[in-house]
């Protein structure tokens, strides 16, 4: 379960979130606002990539102020721009870059890559450089990176915001099928229509947190 | 060194350690340079030709590592040409192209990996003064990915500027690639701390 308690950030004296405070325990949670609204910073706080300038941020049993990296452990982080998180050079190469952070057996890398890459068709991808893949496979690996650590949950920042439709819905498949809790931001609604719960950030505060079809509606309306 | 990435393949090249190619290029990039007779330099370039469709290699693969230093080759030459004589220039080139020629066939059998961890176990011993041998090994890997992501950055950039006529500014083109660099740069070490990278 996530918990934020009276959080506040600040850069340089802007409150970019304002006293927060929140519980959530669905496995599907969209993260939707303006550009500035604070959603980025929130899921940043999520994964300890952020700390708070005030409050508590709690996932489970870590703490994100003082286990930050376990907690990354945990909480998977995909970027909406895979080329910034992607850092081999070659698709097994990047695959394999934070499972040797965990002291895994080679074997056992070996058995993670072989399945991650059979499960999203990348396969024949293995020596592959990864500059050479398309958007929507660089994608589909930068979430491959973040699932062969087997975070409890994944954290999307706008992932299909630099994708055409085709490789959009690839995605949405890919994240619809995952077992783990995901967290959402996006300006694609579509993306969360099917969620359990959304958010709607307004200048650093949750400004709605119901169900899609109420949450989805209201952000319409607020941003006319 | 675009070009030249890892092309999988099963020759004894391929099957080499990672660490001896890397001793190897080192001792003909020495080497090369204690010969300065160009029918001797010849031979060496012919012996790493030869290297190509041994490795598995056609034309194609050769021709991608040779064409970007054509333009260099030419340029040496001539300046050698206009300072001494035909031979001098012969020599800078045969050397250069050798030595370049290798370095890429060197990385189209090796993976980056394998490179890598020869990297990692070679800078083990400076590891007492302080030296991190994951980190340096994962700079490297940084650069050798980040080429061509940056390379693509500046085409787009190249063509937004020619879009508004700026095609001839060096300055509309090197600004905005060090502004989108160094953004870069954030997001990326982001990414890496996101993934939870220990070197310790």
């Amino acid at each position: 379960m996530i918990s934020l308690e009276n959080v506040t950030v600040e850069f340089d004296q802007r409150r970019v979130l304002d006293d927060i405070s929140v519980t959530l325990a669905e496995k599907r949670i969209g993260i939707i606002g303006a550009n500035g609204s604070g959603k980025s910073t929130f899921a940043r706080l999520l994964n300890g990539l952020q700390t708070a300038t005030s409050g508590t941020v709690r996932i489970d049993d870590f703490d994100a102020a003082h286990d930050g990296r376990k907690l990354r452990r945990h909480v998977g982080f995909v970027f909406q721009n895979p080329d910034n998180q992607i850092v081999y050079p070659v698709v097994e190469e990047d695959l394999a870059f934070g499972l040797k952070s965990l002291k895994l057996p080679k074997a056992e890398i070996d058995r993670r890559i072989d399945d991650i890459l059979a499960r999203y068709g990348l396969f024949e991808y293995r020596s592959h450089p990864s500059h050479l893949l398309s958007g929507g496979q660089k994608q589909l690996l930068a979430i491959s990176g973040v699932l062969v650590m087997a975070p409890r949950y994944i954290i999307f920042d706008e992932p299909t915001t630099l994708l055409d439709l085709r490789n959009r819905n690839r995605v949405e498949r890919a994240i619809a099928e995952l077992d783990q809790t995901v967290i959402t931001v996006s300006h694609d609604l579509d993306l969360i229509a099917d969620y359990d719960r959304v958010l709607v950030f307004e200048n650093g505060k949750i400004a709605v947190d119901d169900t899609p079809a109420n949450a989805i509606p209201k952000y319409r309306k607020m941003m006319a | 060194m675009i070009a030249g990435l890892y092309i999988d393949g099963h020759s004894a090249l391929h099957r080499a350690q990672a660490g001896l190619k890397v001793l190897a290029l080192i001792a003909l990039g020495t080497g090369v340079f204690l010969i300065s007779d160009w029918p001797v330099l010849g031979g060496v370039l012919i012996t790493v030709l030869a290297l190509y469709p041994v490795s598995g290699f056609g034309p194609k693969i050769l021709w991608a590592q040779i064409k970007p230093m054509i333009w260099l080759l030419i340029l040496f030459f001539v300046v050698q040409l206009w300072l001494n004589d035909w031979q001098a220039g012969l020599v800078v080139i045969l050397r250069l192209a050798g030595i370049v020629l290798f370095a890429g066939l060197v990385t189209l059998t090796t993976k980056t990996s394998d490179m890598l961890a020869a990297l990692e176990r070679a800078l083990m011993p400076l590891a007492r003064f302080g030296v991190n041998p994951e980190k340096v090994s994962l700079a490297f890997s940084m650069v050798l990915r980040f080429i061509p992501v940056i390379a693509h950055v500046g085409h787009e950039i190249r063509d937004a500027q020619r879009a508004r006529g700026l095609d001839k500014s060096i300055i509309a083109l090197i600004v905005p690639l060090i502004i989108r660099t160094l953004k870069m740069a954030d997001d990326v070490a982001d990414a890496i701390e996101a993934r939870s990278f220990d070197p310790e």
